[in-house]
């Protein structure tokens, strides 16, 4: 893999892709759409496969980053593959939780707990 | 509800241009008076999500980032209540149509959202002038 990548620390551990996004809050449009690119890519032309998201550096995102995770899942289940979501702050999950795409995404606690789940 | 006897103790009122980043701006000044304040983390986040999704709703689905339209933008703070109204000049909506955004054959639709974190993360919601014109508070936890 030799793309780089603006918004995503990517780190390999196993046969599971682990990306920590870089910014604190994923609200500005054109960093979501540099985001969606780089998650795509990932998946897409990187074949990455198994893909955990950490998400301890956020700690605000708009319902437009949403729409760029419901999408990267799409695309993981287009691919056969598998996505994970960790390390989701209380205010964040709880977006996740009213707007019921807790039950879209396989959110966990934390890293270990979502690459023991893989 | 807050009335004309509110303490009201700071406000902020712009007539701006549709451009999320100069509306974004102004909610920036909202959230540092509130930190300013003490109000909790979760408050600030809440009037944070709810009213960047009122201010997108304002700019890009009402008047379609259009130069030549304008956003009115207005907020007060109490020690108890923040308030902010925003008011667009776009088509208007009608907010008691919106489809259901958990209902199982929307929730992998990747917009659609908006009103209803508005109304799960503030006190009170209120729509105006067809949708042009939205009024949210939140009481202080």
């Amino acid at each position: 893999m030799t793309t780089e990548y603006r918004r995503l620390d990517i780190k390999p551990v196993g046969d599971v892709t682990v990306v920590r996004f870089r910014d604190h809050k994923i609200i500005e449009d054109i960093n979501i759409q540099e985001l969606g690119q780089e998650l795509f890519q990932l998946v897409e032309t990187d074949g990455c496969d198994r893909l955990l998201l950490d998400f301890s550096a956020v700690d605000f995102l708009s319902s437009a980053a949403l729409g760029k995770l419901i999408t990267l899942d799409k695309k993981m289940k287009a691919h056969g593959g598998t996505l994970k979501l960790a390390n989701i702050r209380p205010e964040i999950y709880e977006v996740f939780a009213i707007t019921r795409l807790n039950r879209l995404f396989d959110i966990r606690q934390d890293e270990a707990d979502a690459l023991a789940a893989f | 509800m807050p009335t004309s006897k509110t303490n009201w103790t700071w406000q902020l009122d712009r007539t701006i241009p549709s451009e999320l980043v100069v509306g974004r701006k102004l909610l920036d000044e909202l959230l540092a008076k509130l930190e300013s304040l003490k109000w909790n983390r979760h408050d600030i986040f809440s009037v944070h999500l709810a009213v960047d999704e009122a201010l997108t709703n304002a700019i890009v689905h009402g008047n379609k980032s259009d130069a030549e339209k304008q956003v009115r933008f207005s907020c007060r703070v109490s020690p108890d209540v923040v308030r902010v109204e925003i008011v667009d000049e776009g088509g208007g909506f009608d907010p008691h149509a919106l489809p259901d955004p958990t209902a199982p054959d929307r929730l992998e639709c990747p917009c659609g959202r908006g009103v209803m974190l508005m109304r799960s993360f503030m006190s009170h919601v209120e729509f105006h002038k067809h949708g042009c014109h939205i009024v949210l508070e939140k009481k202080r936890s």
